[in-house]
């Protein structure tokens, strides 16, 4: 399997770590509802198909970014860096 | 004040197998230089009297005896030259000590690293002039290619010894395996 680095290139995998669900980089207001920190925190869709996630380019560049790929062809659909998202 | 004296990491260590020569190298002081948000334009203003700017992402440049070495997000390492003030413009930080610097040049090179390096090492991919930060093995490294079959590469001083041992072993088998 091979992630696009939208700084590094296509790299190998291995070269990255695996946080989770795009969710965690939705943080809710502060003012918001219980309900809505325990969906934020532990309520994950399980999508058969697109999904986004966030993962670290850990023996590379050290920049966290946004995955997405398919969970059924296993297809990488592309990249972006989590410090150019608005508001992360 | 008793003058205290800098040493490498390998003693300037040296070895040639088959045509291919791995050697440590004194790569002098090293800065990481990490632009504050939006200052990347001033900082390479501000280094051009150097002879060149901030690096663009995955590559470097040499002149006179200095270098720069883009090293990961929004962060270069200025090599062998005195850094210029970047007061108010990036967070520089002395990393001399911390690294250990490695030539690898030769027949054998990109074999050699070809069975530590995650990464597409043909010419194509990875072109002379370009640097990356992959992994040797598991431990980091920026890596750069100076030449069509040679490379300088960093590594953390503390894994110096297993890094030389490792590409010692695939140039001594790569050589064994040929003759
Ligand atoms: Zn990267």
């Amino acid at each position: 399997m091979r992630i696009p680095c939208p700084l590094c290139g296509s790299r190998d995998r291995r070269e990255f770590y695996y946080y989770g669900s795009e969710d965690y980089l939705k943080r809710p207001s502060d003012q918001g509802s219980i309900d809505d920190l325990d969906n934020q925190l532990f309520l994950r869709d399980n999508p058969a198909g697109v999904t986004r996630d966030v993962w670290y380019h850990e023996a590379g560049c050290g920049a966290w970014m946004v995955v997405t790929r398919n969970t059924v062809s296993h297809e990488v659909l592309g990249s972006e860096l989590v410090a150019k998202k608005k508001g992360a | 004040m008793p003058e205290l004296i800098a040493k490498t990491a390998l003693a300037g260590k040296k070895l040639v197998v088959a045509g291919t020569t791995l050697a440590e190298i004194d790569h002098g002081a090293v800065r990481s230089i990490a632009p504050y948000p939006g200052q990347e334009l001033a900082v390479g203003q501000a280094l051009l009297p150097l002879g060149f700017g901030f690096p663009a992402v995955n590559s470097f440049a040499e002149k006179d005896g200095a270098l720069i070495a883009w090293a990961g997000r929004e962060q270069a390492f200025l090599i062998g030259a005195d850094c210029p003030d970047l007061g108010g413009l990036a967070a520089v930080t002395d990393q001399s000590g911390g690294w250990v610097s490695l030539s690898l040049q030769g027949p054998l090179a990109v074999e050699a690293l070809a069975r530590y390096v995650p990464m597409d090492m043909r010419l194509a991919a990875f072109p002379v002039g370009a640097a990356a930060r992959t992994p040797l093995y598991h431990m980091s490294m920026v890596l750069m290619r100076v030449a069509e079959d040679g490379f300088r590469l960093m590594l953390f001083r503390s894994m110096a010894r297993t890094a030389w041992h490792e590409i010692e072993v695939a140039l001594k088998t790569l050589a064994a395996r040929a003759a």
